[in-house]
């Protein structure tokens, strides 16, 4: 593998990392903070694929449907949240995974209802449709660069909210001790929300942001929500931070995996986290 | 956060009056019923052992595993494998090793994942058995992605399972050795230890029990007993494919355990008739107008599921079970 080459499936692995940390973060904050498994994590990232599709083709532009479609997708988890997932904080785990199967269903269905069963491709923007020439014949568009930078400042700006606002710091509160923060005056309830509507934000964007990528088809929430449970357990559960390493570990094994060891790619990912589970049954970064 | 739900581990007199009728039903079907409806009933028959062996870990023990189907799969696929293509293979090594063959896989993994606890087992077990399917979905050798047929049914010597009669028996006598083997268990001394692990693992370690060899014991004996109904699965629909492996096969399964009633095992067989049952009925939904309901069974489903999950979290026995007990006490 030369270097160009080798450049170039860095930057992959690096974009591919980004977007499944951006599901893993909601994730594994719901986990860590409303103790509630959701299986339907993968439905709002191929929700915010299919409003990707038909935003920008009724708007005509992919950065205003982007936009409109985040405040959709968070109005959606505000409601959903309200709706649901409010009565099953305090509910067994195999409640939670019962209730959110059953919404993978139901996501699924009113997915085929609504858009049919098509694949549909996004077009990139002009404006990042080019691509950087790094030998003769190879070269790497822009728009990848594009969307790890927008899973970048997305990342930072998770960071800066959890650890430097005052939001943040309730939310922390909250993780740790959910009844000393209530009883202090905190509307915990109101946390809950908003850290739900926010995961449901994460997965969205991703989805819309990968959508001229990977374009926009059936089922593709449920292949990176597998992926995004590999992560989390590996990054461990409640840990933005693990799920950021490990979302980008997550994202070399496989890219690589697909380049230099392409019988076993489908399994390397899982030996990653088979190996992890030995030296740390808690994943990296415990909370 | 998650405290062990409450299980039914004793049925009231009633309902298991009620559930030996139904066995006695079930050994006079084949008398009544027609080819396809027998065929449904075996399927639902080996569902059952399906949904029993989970229940082992998941009503039991209180382990939520998400990649149960792989064991069930594994045992199809070993069937798949041991079949030549031209002729029948003899049941009575292949099953045994098939069996064998889930029941190691489910070792090995089984030495993973119950170190770990709560969540994690979920995520677990679900990405172990994603791992399975995975390899035999990217592998041409091991069938790729389209599966393989098995043409012939596993030939017994002394009876034929080609004919669907002696196969619908052959499957009731599998379900009912599991129960009863199942029911054993579960008042045998590692049966109470197994619900001393899922009541408070932590006071079963102080009190002295090593309740890591005890879990991975259950979690073995479970994925062995998937391979059981896996391998009748393979044989009675001569086929596989790495969607029983999957994640909607794992699902399934837990949702027929909960469906039923955890924990008693009589509950996952009447869960997994119950399940399939309503999947069928779904299925066929009559087109109201223009709006064919059937082919929209994926939302109904989901709708049931949810549907169940908060109002029946015990399951067809448990509504029964606390309908009785109403009763009762409003007849005092």
């Amino acid at each position: 593998m030369d270097f160009a080459n080798f450049l170039i499936q860095i930057l992959n692995s690096v974009q591919y990392g980004l977007v499944l940390f951006m599901l893993a973060a909601g994730l594994t904050l719901i986990f860590g903070i409303m103790g509630v498994v959701n299986l339907a994590h993968g439905s709002f990232y191929m929700l915010g694929a299919y409003l990707a599709y038909s935003l920008s083709s009724q708007l005509g532009s992919l950065t205003v449907a982007i936009l409109l479609g985040a405040v959709l997708a968070v109005l959606f988890g505000l409601a959903l949240e309200w709706l649901l997932f409010r009565h099953f904080y305090h509910r067994d785990h195999l409640d939670q995974v019962l209730l959110t199967f059953g919404l993978i269903y139901i996501f699924e269905e009113l997915r085929s209802m609504l858009w049919g069963d098509d694949v549909h491709g996004v077009p990139i923007p002009e404006a990042l449709s080019a691509s950087i020439p790094l030998t003769d014949t190879l070269s790497y568009p822009v728009y990848r660069l594009f969307m790890s930078g927008v899973c970048i400042v997305l990342a930072i700006g998770l960071y800066l909210l959890i650890s430097r606002t005052r939001l943040g710091m309730k939310i922390r509160a909250g993780a740790f001790n959910r009844d000393m923060t209530e009883s202090l005056g905190i509307n915990i309830k109101l946390i809950h929300a908003v850290v739900f509507a926010l995961g449901v934000g994460l997965a969205a964007v991703a989805g819309m942001v990968a959508a001229p990528i990977s374009s926009v088809y059936p089922n593709m929430g449920s292949q990176v929500l597998i992926m995004c449970f590999v992560v989390v357990v590996i990054g461990g559960i409640g840990s933005v931070r693990g799920a950021l390493i490990a979302a980008l570990l997550v994202g070399l094994v496989d890219t690589f995996g697909k380049v230099l060891l392409p019988q076993v790619s489908g399994m390397l990912v899982y030996m990653l986290m088979a190996a992890v589970l030995l030296w740390k049954p808690e994943g990296l970064f415990k909370q | 956060m998650s405290a062990p739900k409450a299980n039914l581990e004793v049925l009231p007199r009633s309902i298991q009056f009620v559930l030996a009728l139904g066995a006695v039903a079930l050994l006079a079907f084949p008398l009544v019923g027609t080819d396809f409806y027998l065929q449904m009933v075996t399927r639902m028959m080996i569902l059952g052992i399906f949904a029993m062996s989970l229940d082992l870990l998941q009503g039991v023990t209180g382990l939520v595993s998400l990649g149960h189907a792989a064991y069930f799969g594994l045992a199809g696929y070993a069937l798949a494998f041991l079949t030549p293509q031209g002729e029948a293979v003899s049941l009575w090594w292949t099953l045994p090793l098939a069996v064998l063959g889930s029941g190691l896989a489910a070792l090995v993994i089984g030495f993973f994942v119950v170190r770990t606890h709560g969540i994690y087992f979920i995520m677990v077990t679900m990405a172990f058995a994603q791992m399975i399917f995975f390899l035999f979905f990217d592998n041409k050798a091991l069938g790729g992605s389209d599966g393989i047929y098995i043409n012939f049914k596993p030939d017994a010597t002394v009876f034929d399972l080609e004919n669907k009669r002696v196969f619908y028996y052959f499957t009731f006598v599998c379900l009912a050795g599991v129960y009863l083997l199942l029911r054993r268990l579960l008042w045998s001394p590692f049966g109470r230890a197994l619900a001393g692990i899922r009541v408070n693992e932590h006071r079963m370690r102080a009190m002295g029990f090593g309740t890591f060899a005890y879990k991975l014991t259950a979690f073995t004996l479970a994925g062995a007993l998937a391979g059981l109904a896996g391998y009748l699965w393979g044989a009675q629909t001569g086929f596989v494919n790495p969607e029983l492996m999957g994640f909607h096969m794992s699902a399934h399964a837990i949702m027929m355990v909960i469906l039923g009633g955890m924990g008693n095992f009589a509950g996952a067989i009447v869960g997994a008739f119950a399940f399939e049952y309503v999947l069928h009925a779904l299925k066929d939904l009559p087109a109201i107008g223009t709006f064919n309901t059937g082919k929209h069974w994926q939302l109904w489903m989901g709708l049931f599921i949810v549907a169940v999950v908060i109002l029946a979290p015990r399951g067809l026995l448990g509504l029964v079970e606390r309908f009785l007990r109403r009763k009762e006490a409003g007849d005092e």
